[in-house]
């Protein structure tokens, strides 16, 4: 009962004991999915919480001051949204997140373009939400070309201009792979795009305070935003759509005529006001945040290089975010490896855990060996990431993988100096 | 996903991890899967004159499910005849470790490791290639 100001409120006493000795044993989990996603800032849910509950207006409702509140905090957050990106608030459409934004913006321009422009270019290295996108419309007629990337994870240029044509209407390319957190060279892109008059659109959830982004300058037509990936809340996201020259989308939610008509229902005042807020911190913060991030990246790239050999860094080491480290740990799975260190969350890019089995398509689309992207976890770093966590992640995570290995016949194999493609593998 | 507390026992502390002399003519070794599959692994047997298995070791490149699999099936053929041990079916190593369904393969792959190994056994000892598991 000394305990008693940390008790869980349960019905069942003797439960709620049992919970608080559960969660005594277990460890603090240490959280390096940022990708992922990531925690809601605090200054954000405080933005929020007056819009669940006194100012809960419909920002709708154009006769009474309940909608007026509501709309004029909808307008603010609009402003921040858009300054964050070198925007207009009127270019901002809100969405329930990255995945309709992208939806919204291919689907959409393809729709209304694609009588005679029927083309769209996109790249294999895409969220799957766009690569899904750009699978509907094939099925619907529309033609689709997938850009390779090189090695390093960024497309070759020559090979996106050579790929217009006059019946191009759109080029898709994600800002920064969710993977493996390479930037894509969005300016190049951009005069590009602008120079043949094909409108640019890029999937900027994994960007958006990571890097430098304005509209203007990198010749962005449409630009996809996700709340919870920038300590917003989830189930929010926006699709910045140029007005001048005007790109026009068919909406493809459809009823109240909300956003432009591009978008309707009702906006959910409380998530706006949070993504608005989490852009207003990072147009103060994101510079800072990303020297710190880039330094702790940086530091546990090295200690892993120092400690274990053969251990690989996917994706471009310089054309890359702060807070994104994909490494594969030669000769062993990178499932097993992570049940060695539940106690730490990071991605896996063996896909062992899906029914598929295949692994990793973006670091197969690389030219990553499939015996390497068996062996990929990514490990995600982020605002509330310590150097203490850090430390201990790294050294859990070495002493897993010299576990595994000890157990692992392909690096006894190495050990040898035999050479695991000389063997004829037995496919299964 | 929600493994079983043996299949969990089995990851953490394995049994029977290592290698033995393949040159040895009282070993079999049998080396199943495909490091781009995700999965390898490496089972050694050694048999007595009288065709017991009086030691078996393992390594595993793979899931948690395949290292189990592996550490439960090298328990199991020690002590057991060539023949009992080559009668072991991959849905016992599936329900002992209760595999979730994408995870039966890992028991597939520990039957075919341990018949491969008695099949190297028998190449090696003038027993024929009776049961070359493919």
């Amino acid at each position: 009962m000394q305990r008693a100001k940390r008790r869980v409120t349960l019905p069942d006493k003797r439960v709620s004991e049992e919970v608080l000795i559960m969660n005594e044993l277990k460890a603090k989990p240490i959280y390096l999915d940022y990708q992922a996603t990531t925690p809601t800032d605090p200054r954000v849910v405080d933005a929020m919480l007056p819009y669940f509950t006194e100012k809960f207006g419909n920002p709708h409702s154009r006769n009474h001051s309940f909608g007026w509140e509501a709309e004029d905090a909808v307008d603010v957050a609009r402003g921040q949204i858009a300054n964050i990106i070198g925007a207009s608030a009127k270019e901002i459409i809100f969405t329930s997140g990255a995945t309709e934004s992208n939806n919204l913006a291919l689907k959409g321009v393809m729709k209304f373009y694609g009588k005679k422009k029927p083309h769209l270019i996109t790249v294999v290295t895409e969220h799957k939400c766009v690569l899904d996108s750009a699978r509907h419309l094939e099925q619907e007629g529309y033609k689709v070309t997938y850009l390779g990337v090189k090695e390093n994870g960024l497309i070759d240029l020559e090979e996106l201009k050579a790929a217009i044509t006059d019946e191009t209407a759109l080029v898709s390319v994600m800002g920064v792979n969710n993977e493996i957190g390479v930037i894509q060279p969005l300016k190049e892109i951009g005069e590009i795009c602008r120079e043949r008059k094909v409108f640019f659109h890029t999937d900027c959830a994994q960007a958006v305070g990571k890097i430098d982004l304005d509209v203007d300058d990198m010749k962005i037509d449409l630009m996809s935003i996700s709340g919870h990936k920038i300590y917003g809340p989830k189930g929010i996201g926006a699709l910045y759509v140029r007005r001048r020259p005007r790109v026009r989308v068919i909406a493809q939610i459809t009823g109240g005529g909300q956003e432009r008509g591009m978008r309707s229902g009702t906006l959910p005042t409380p998530l706006i006001v949070g993504l608005g807020k989490a852009c207003d911190i990072l147009s103060n913060e994101m510079a800072e945040e990303n020297k710190r991030i880039t330094e702790l990246r940086d530091y546990t790239l090295q200690k892993f290089r120092d400690r274990l050999a053969d251990i690989y860094l996917n994706g471009d080491e310089e054309a890359r975010v702060s807070g994104n480290l994909n490494v594969s740990f030669a000769y062993v799975e990178g499932e097993s490896l992570q049940m060695d260190i539940k106690n730490i969350a990071v991605s896996s890019g063996s896909a062992c855990t899906s029914a598929s089995l295949e692994p990793s398509y973006v670091l197969r689309a690389l030219g990553v060996d499939e015996e390497l992207a068996h062996t990929s976890l990514r490990i995600g770093i982020g605002r509330y990431t310590t150097k203490e966590e850090l430390d201990e992640a790294i050294e859990s995570i070495s002493v897993a993988v010299e576990r595994l290995r000890e157990m692992s016949p392909l690096w006894e194999m190495a050990q040898e100096g035999i050479d695991i493609k000389s063997i004829e593998w037995a496919e299964h | 996903m929600a493994y079983s507390e043996k299949l969990i026992d089995h990851y953490e502390n394995p049994r029977n991890v290592g290698s033995m002399d393949k040159n040895e003519t009282s070993v079999g070794t049998g080396l199943v899967g495909a490091p781009a599959c995700g999965d390898v692994m490496k089972l050694q047997i050694k048999v007595t004159a009288d065709g017991i298995i009086e030691d078996a070791k393992f390594k595993t490149f793979g899931c948690g499910s395949a290292i189990a699999s592996s550490s439960l099936i090298t328990e199991w053929v020690k002590g057991k005849s060539i023949d009992e041990a080559g009668a072991i079916k991959n849905s016992e190593i599936a329900a002992e470790l209760a595999l979730p369904p994408v995870k039966i393969h890992c028991s597939i792959l520990a039957e075919d490791a341990i018949k491969a190994a008695i099949s190297d056994y028998k190449t090696k000892n003038g027993q024929g290639d009776v049961e070359a598991a493919e």
